[in-house]
């Protein structure tokens, strides 16, 4: 029987399946966070339950904590994050904590320190789980009521998906990333396309990524609905991980490696569905309106159709008008982090594009690493330095504007270019604007206060 | 479980849950009360009463972040029955486990049920679970279809957890494996 990366890693985890009902399928790694876990601890102490495996439960401290340093002026978020600390101390969890070295986003934080390991299942009360996938993982987020589930038991109740293949044929074209990578496949999809589905993405522009750019394409996954994103385990997975905190050591590192191996779509084994994208063709991309689908080539215009009720209503909302550009456009604010941008290659990314330079006058700039360790790395090569240099707010890790829950968010009606994954109404803060893109694009708007193509910035207008 | 009961329209597709419940309304820590901040920045959906226990709405309902929040929300407003088009993954599940019914209904009867609806805004709209049917006054009824397994969980009260934890055995010997 020839099997998918998915069907392997699932078969693997089945535990119980009886006719009719969902399979208990067994979970490797639970992440825990402050905003989705109060509830399920509590409904733990409820039925009088312990946790399962603190072993395999890891905490972190991200969507609430301030990124301005401490202490923490909010009351609100600062009984949140007493509470996880005190379920944590209770459960005999590892929790890093608000003053740790190694806290961070939390998907960011669990491949950091080698938590993350190819053919695990991974679950955390937060949709952008989907970022394991990247070392050949089955991620997924989850609800609270599943993250009691997990706390308890282990295990969650599971409806076997569907499989989707996304082939990105051909070379993405230097000057594209990553991230415009994903944009493009969440315009071909649009944010439902992949409803129901896990999506394996397989071909050479995946292949030549590094695994930084891998998990920014995974944790977009979502983005286009799926359940999670996986990428088939490689050479340059395994020595990303090597030497990591938490990987098997020694002989039983090798033994690991000799067994990861295996984790790839046999050759004739069939998915659900396949998606065929020309990477060659991709460009930089930008968002124009009020979901990730919304995406286009950042030199192209604003899509006119006047029989599109949700495009009229998102268009809108962003203050836009059918059929014009948005190169030039002026923008307030600039995000640079969370868990789909904020690793160390993506602070090098937008400091190259800033070296030198200044914040255009007017225009607030947020760089936000994505834990203490990406924030150290990116200051040992002076990083931190260009951004303060420019103008640039550099900040302490977490979600911060992603998801502007912690005092970090953009005010009504102001418009920014983000790197983070979700342009809703009002998500980076109520009656705020975005336009997602490439740390790339975030850090060139930065220096001219508009939305800028980074291939020609510096060119004259 | 049989819900009947006027029901709100809320016309559009792909609405997300920091819609359904803004992130600046997650710092809690308890499940109750979160009614109040429901579509808090939507002004069309705030003039409604309380009351309707059905909410009507596009495709791809509950899309983006895993927040049970979202159904909490709508539990606490009121709601007893979602009828979509379709539904986001996470939201589906989420909402089972809260007593809040994802009815996903075709287009075509979508379309009839919110012109029933526009006619007659009072118009009592039934949901019954066990029969798989949504049904209009004097209009016939529109078969759904459900996960059998939520169904069974909430027509006999019955909770996943406890579900799972009958499998303990099993967990143990996987984890010896």
């Amino acid at each position: 029987m020839k099997r998918t990366l998915f069907d392997k890693i699932w078969d693997a985890h089945v535990v119980a399946e009886e006719a009719g009902r969902p399979a208990v399928l067994y979970i490797d790694l639970h992440l825990v966070h402050e905003v989705t876990s109060p509830q399920a601890f509590a409904g733990l102490a409820e039925r009088g339950l312990p946790v399962r495996r603190p072993d395999r439960t890891v905490a972190t401290m991200d969507h609430s904590i301030p990124t301005n340093g401490l202490p923490i002026a909010d009351d609100a978020a600062r009984t949140q994050l007493r509470t996880l600390a005190d379920n944590c101390r209770r459960h005999g969890i590892t929790l890093y904590d608000a003053d740790s070295a190694h806290r961070g986003i939390v998907h960011v934080i669990g491949p950091e320190l080698g938590y993350t390991q190819p053919g695990m299942t991974i679950v955390c009360g937060d949709s952008h789980t989907s970022t394991h996938g990247a070392f050949g993982a089955l991620a997924f987020g989850i609800g609270t009521s599943e993250v009691e589930h997990v706390l308890a038991s282990q295990c969650l109740l599971q409806t076997k998906p569907k499989t989707l293949e996304v082939r990105f044929e051909g070379a993405l074209p230097d000057g594209a990333s990553a991230k415009d990578l994903v944009l493009a496949m969440c315009a071909e999809l649009g944010v439902g396309g992949a409803t129901g589905h896990v999506i394996e993405y397989t071909g050479e522009a995946i292949r030549a990524l590094d695994m930084e750019g891998r998990m920014t394409v995974c944790n977009m996954s979502i983005e286009a609905g799926a359940r999670a994103g996986m990428i088939a385990p490689d050479a340059k997975t395994f020595a990303w991980l090597a030497g990591r905190a938490h990987v098997p050591r020694a002989a039983a590192w090798h033994a690991a490696v000799d067994r990861w191996r295996e984790l790839h779509t046999d050759d004739g084994a069939v998915f659900d569905r396949t998606v065929v994208i020309d990477a060659s063709r991709i460009e930089p991309m930008i968002t124009f309106g009020t979901n990730p689908g919304m995406g286009m080539p950042i030199a192209a215009s604003v899509p006119a159709n006047p029989a599109d009720a949700r495009l009229a209503r998102a268009l809108e909302y962003m203050g836009l008008t059918p059929g014009e550009p948005l190169l030039g456009r002026p923008i307030d604010v600039v995000f640079i982090g969370s868990c789909t941008n904020a690793r160390l290659s993506d602070m090098r990314a937008a400091a190259g594009v800033m070296r030198g330079k200044k914040v255009a006058a007017g225009v607030r700039v947020l760089v936000v690493p994505g834990s203490q360790a990406v924030k150290r790395a990116a200051e040992a090569e002076g990083l931190d330095r260009v951004f303060r240099d420019a103008g640039a707010e550099w900040r302490e890790p977490g979600c911060s504007m992603c998801i502007a829950m912690n005092g970090d968010a953009i005010e009504p009606g102001q418009y920014a270019v983000s790197t983070s994954n979700r342009n809703f109404e009002g998500r980076q803060g109520r009656g705020g604007r975005t336009f997602l893109a490439s740390p790339e694009t975030a850090a060139a708007a930065a220096i001219t206060g508009r939305i800028t193509d980074a291939r020609t910035l510096g060119e004259s207008p | 479980m049989n819900v009947t009961s006027h029901a709100v329209v809320l016309p559009g597709d792909d609405i997300d849950t920091d819609q359904i419940i803004p992130a600046r309304f997650l710092k809690g820590t308890r499940k109750t009360g979160l009614g109040e901040h429901l579509f808090a920045d939507w002004p069309a959906f705030r003039r409604h009463e309380r009351g309707a226990r059905i909410l009507v709405t596009g495709h791809n309902f509950g899309c983006g972040s895993s927040r049970e929040h979202a159904p909490w929300a709508l539990v606490d407003w009121g709601f007893r029955a979602v009828i979509a088009r379709s539904f986001a993954d996470i939201f589906r599940q989420n909402a089972t486990k809260n007593g809040l019914l994802p009815v996903a209904l075709p287009e075509a009867a979508c379309v009839r049920l919110e012109l029933a609806l526009q006619a007659n805004p009072a118009l009592p709209v039934t949901v019954d679970l066990a029969s798989e049917r949504v049904s209009l006054p004097d209009a016939g009824w529109i078969a759904f279809s459900i996960d059998p397994f939520a169904k069974h969980c909430l027509l006999n009260g019955l909770d996943e957890l406890s579900y799972i934890l009958t499998f303990s055995d099993r967990i143990t010997a996987h984890e010896q494996r």
